[in-house]
């Protein structure tokens, strides 16, 4: 059968996506953060992946197809009729990363949520977001009851580029938020036009 | 659907088959496309035929689309696998009934007056 999607595409009818990666450690905010801009609650996506992709090398012994559900929560803001914007929180697991690949196509940057009371689980965002070459920003969610750390001890503790921008929020807090995503997009505005996000391809 | 207000829950082989995707797609298991999830879809009819046989699942995108709605909105909507949605999509597209926006295919950064509309957009929200 054939397939002529690619001749229907680009018609003037559609309005353009724009799509954020929202990241970060386990319970630092991510889906709050979606929530508290988003026009409604976050929705759910799933993709269904095969053993091939999951990386369990040995499957000797195992007759059925092996397959593994990853999740997705993400938000929508309609801008304009033309344009919409999407927020992905990325999935949080280290045998994730091929799904991180697909969602950091086309994406135009990402937030790096962190959490100083356990810092380090924001490291393998930060890291892959280098590698990819993807614009982000760090937003340090602060929790009650958590030390208050400057934002250059943040910094100095992600061991960051001095260009990448990193700020307080409240995920909870619609302004906050909206706060953290117009960073976001400055900065990608500002690093310009020399970039293309690739695949990290662990 | 639930909507949980905390982190994703991590399903896999062991909380059971969460869907079988090839009950919905006709045995078909591989989209041709590859759609970004942000991919916009938008029906090119304001209802499924009804003299051609296509699937529940597809005529509920139809219904669905008759605004643009992505491709991750579509498959949260109809409690779907993206890759089924995606299989769904092949068979809507061949028969022209829908068309596709995919951002796979678009330019690399937005013009400034993309940045300045969302910058604007979200401040006003």
């Amino acid at each position: 059968m054939d397939y002529v999607n690619s001749e229907r595409t680009g018609q003037a009818t559609l309005p353009t996506a724009i799509k954020i990666l929202i990241a970060g450690g386990f319970g630092v905010g991510k889906t709050t953060l979606v929530g508290s801009v988003s026009e409604t609650k976050p929705l759910r996506t799933e993709e269904v992946l095969s053993e091939q992709g999951v990386g369990v090398d040995d499957i000797s012994g195992v007759e059925a197809k092996s397959t593994t559900t990853v999740a997705m929560d993400f938000g929508r803001i309609t801008i304009s009729e033309e344009l919409v914007l999407y927020l992905f929180g990325t999935p949080g697991q280290d045998r994730f990363w091929f799904v991180w690949d697909e969602l950091t196509i086309g994406a135009l940057g990402a937030v790096v949520l962190a959490d100083t009371r356990r810092l380090a689980d924001c490291f393998p965002s930060v890291d892959y977001f280098e590698r990819a070459r993807l614009p982000f920003i760090v937003a340090v969610n602060c929790f009650e009851n958590a030390r208050q750390y400057s934002l250059e001890e943040v910094r100095l503790a992600l061991d960051l580029d001095p260009d990448v921008p990193v700020m307080m929020c409240d995920a909870r807090q619609r302004q906050s938020s909206k706060e953290v995503l117009v960073a976001l997009i400055e900065h990608v505005k500002k690093q310009g036009l020399s970039r293309r996000p690739e695949p990290v391809g662990h | 659907m639930t909507m949980p207000d905390e982190e994703p829950v991590w399903l896999d082989d062991a909380a059971g088959p969460v869907v079988r995707p090839y009950a919905v797609t006709g045995g078909r298991a591989k989209p041709a496309n590859s759609f970004n999830v942000v991919a916009l879809i938008l029906s090119t009819r304001s209802a499924p035929p009804t003299e051609v046989g296509i699937a529940p699942e597809q005529a509920r995108i139809i219904h669905l689309c008759q605004r643009p709605l992505a491709l991750a909105e579509v498959a949260a909507h109809l409690s779907l696998p993206l890759g089924t949605v995606r299989v769904l999509l092949d068979g809507l597209i061949a028969q022209g009934f829908v068309q596709v926006n995919d951002p796979r295919q678009a330019a690399t950064l937005p013009d400034d007056s993309v940045f300045e509309a969302l910058i604007n957009g979200l401040r006003q929200l």
